[in-house]
């Protein structure tokens, strides 16, 4: 087990999987000669060459297509969008083409296509570069999503999605890249469906993806240090499908559900994941589930009112000591 | 399949007359409620797909194009029982009753689909012609579009990267002067079509759409151009539809002095009269092949669509994702 940055386990399944099938290439706006914005293609250009690491003009839409159209015909594209908020413009490609083709030609066509993109509220980036999209792919039928909360998910969701015949949006953090984590030193291909328990615990579970895991660890962490409760954290990498036993299972063990998310709560994931709960295991609970989201408002400028627009572990701890009644 | 004999000439009137009542019958299908949803009909239009694509190799180069599908589908090699059938939302059609009259696609043949967002197919053809890059072979990406797609982004972004990259794709805009009811001098600056891709530096021509053998010369010339490697190539093909946009267009907003001038200029009486000029037939000859379309679709492949059985509900999640469940688990 080596111990990387998340970057560097996102640059390791580009290499290996560039360098497994020729039929892959990674395309995207500076993904080449510049390297990536956050460093996830650094090199490869001189590896693999501009024929199958191509930068790409600012045309999301269009160069997203592009990918798909190639994909028809069995090249495994590895689309970057710089950054999610910028996926609104490609949404058109995602979801008309990728992920209808098969259905709509009655199975003759797929869109093995992946499209990875870091989102979420980073340094003061302001409304149009802090969207959370997640929300929005997961309720697409025919893709995928997926979102790493560390770099050994990132790596093996990576290389999982590159082989999988789907189309798969891989929800990054512009915040996360530089956490780092061990990663199998040999090849490692995460499932692309399911939840991990990221911590057991007996008295409530928090939920959480992608970022909000780590909220809800260090929420975990001083619950137990300082309030005696015991918190088993659910890490749902797969937001579509969704991992609906493996929500039961830990609601059905611990009989309260907080659901942490750093988007905005309407329609998004915890929404969701309540509806879920309500569906599988209703019975079970002892307590109203609580959702923690952001603020529903585009993100500010100012640092102060930026943080107080999402959650953090503070807010974690309080809805989890609201919902036990102390 | 050129269009270089009189035979050649014989064949390709009778598949553009087969055209034409085909989607005559459509229309009339449709009206009787056997057809549902929109329907995009190719009348008026027939020298546009036949004049291109014998000048390419149908069933070897890919074809993508929008929602007015059913004739492209037909050249690459689709059976017409089968679009058919799909038009009747059978589990015989074409995508076995998934797609629709907009989302033909006969992959065994390369015809890569009917799309129904304006312009949406200007990259997936690029991306094809990527992929034949990458592969290797002699193929072409062939991507077939309204003058209006061309008002979308996605034709501006899309030129770009198939000049800056090379790719062998032809773009083959059928110019029919109106995108849905808004006539081309009302939505577009410059009327003109092919003048809109010198900014991207791609060869481009403008054809009279409604003469096939016009049509084919310009794509011998277009289609060698790809082949080679040269980069894309862009032809505009002055056309015109007979009918509305979709079957729910009342078409009132044509001048009807204008349709009485391009129904003068019928792509399948102007090849038909150089055939019985040139004395390679009579008008005799054409009624016995007119009767025989007929007879083929009135009992052969109406029949086909009335008699297939519908789509299983059971289906219904079928092709959602892929069957092979790999990636899913550890």
């Amino acid at each position: 087990m080596a111990e990387m940055a998340l970057w560097e386990a996102v640059r390791r399944a580009h290499d290996e999987e560039l360098a497994r099938d020729p039929m892959v290439i990674v395309m995207g706006e500076d993904v080449g000669l510049a390297g990536g914005t956050y460093k996830a293609t650094l090199g490869l250009y001189e590896k693999y060459g501009p024929e199958r690491v191509i930068d790409t003009p600012i045309s999301e839409n269009s160069f997203t297509g592009l990918g798909i159209g190639a994909s028809f015909l069995g090249v495994r594209p590895i689309i970057e969008i710089m950054s999610v908020n910028f996926a609104w413009l490609a949404l058109d490609q995602i979801a008309n083409t990728a992920a209808k083709v098969r259905y709509m030609s009655g199975g003759q066509l797929q869109a093995p296509v992946v499209i990875r993109s870091p989102g979420g509220v980073a340094h003061q980036l302001g409304a149009q570069h802090s969207a959370r999209m997640e929300k929005v792919f997961m309720g697409i039928a025919g893709l995928r999503v997926v979102t790493p909360s560390n770099p050994r998910q990132a790596y093996g969701l990576l290389k999982s999605a590159v082989r999988c015949n789907d189309p798969v949006f891989i929800n990054e953090h512009e915040y996360m890249y530089n956490l780092r984590g061990e990663v199998p030193d040999e090849e490692y291909l995460h499932p692309l469906e399911g939840s991990e328990v990221a911590r057991e615990g007996r008295d409530v579970t928090l939920f959480g993806y992608n970022i909000s895991v780590h909220w809800c660890l260090k929420a975990a962490e001083r619950l137990a240090a300082e309030h005696g409760i015991d918190c088993e954290v659910v890490d749902l990498y797969a937001l579509s499908p969704l991992d609906r036993a493996g929500i039961a299972r830990s609601v059905a063990k611990t009989h309260r559900a907080v659901i942490v998310e750093e988007a905005e709560a309407p329609c998004g994931v915890g929404a969701e994941v309540m509806a879920i709960i309500n569906e599988e295991c209703f019975y079970e609970l002892d307590a109203p589930p609580v959702r923690v989201s952001a603020r529903n408002v585009p993100i500010p400028y100012n640092r102060t009112l930026e943080r107080a627009a999402i959650p953090d572990p503070d807010e974690v701890v309080a809805a989890v000591l609201r919902l036990l009644g102390r | 399949m050129p269009l270089e004999t009189i035979e050649d000439k014989k064949r390709v009137l009778r598949e553009m007359l087969f055209a034409r009542r085909f989607e005559e019958r459509c229309y009339e299908a449709y009206v009787e409620r056997k057809i549902g949803g929109f329907l995009h009909l190719y009348p008026g239009q027939e020298a546009c797909v036949h004049g291109v694509m014998e000048a390419a190799r149908p069933g070897f180069d890919y074809v993508i194009t929008g929602y007015r599908d059913h004739i492209h589908a037909i050249k690459c090699g689709c059976d017409p029982k089968a679009v058919m059938a799909e038009l009747y939302g059978k589990a015989t059609g074409c995508s076995r009753g998934y797609g629709g009259s907009m989302h033909l696609f006969d992959v065994e043949h390369r015809f890569m689909g009917g799309y129904a967002l304006v312009g949406g197919p200007f990259p997936l053809a690029a991306g094809i012609a990527k992929a034949i890059l990458m592969q290797g072979g002699e193929e072409i990406s062939i991507c077939f579009l309204g003058d209006a797609a061309n008002n979308q982004g996605t034709f501006h972004e899309t030129m770009n990267m198939a000049s800056l990259w090379k790719l062998p794709v032809l773009y083959v805009c059928e110019n029919n002067l109106y995108g849905i009811g808004t006539r081309i001098d009302r939505s577009t600056a410059v009327v003109d079509q092919y003048k809109r891709v010198c900014g991207y530096n791609i060869p481009a021509v403008q054809v009279d759409g409604q003469d096939v053998e016009a049509v084919y010369e310009a794509a011998k010339e277009a289609v060698a151009h790809v082949r080679a490697r040269k980069g894309p190539y862009f032809m505009e093909l002055l056309t015109y539809r007979y009918r509305g946009h979709s079957m729910s267009d009342s078409n009132a907003y044509r001048p009807k002095e204008e349709e009485r001038k391009w129904s003068r200029r019928d792509p399948i009486i102007i090849l038909r009269d150089r055939l019985v000029e040139a004395g390679a037939m009579t008008h005799d000859d054409y009624k016995r092949m007119d009767d025989e379309i007929l007879d083929e679709i009135e009992n052969e492949i109406v029949p086909f669509a009335e008699r297939s059985p519908e789509p299983r509900v059971e289906d219904l999640e079928r092709y959602v994702l892929a069957d092979d469940d790999s990636c899913r688990r550890a």
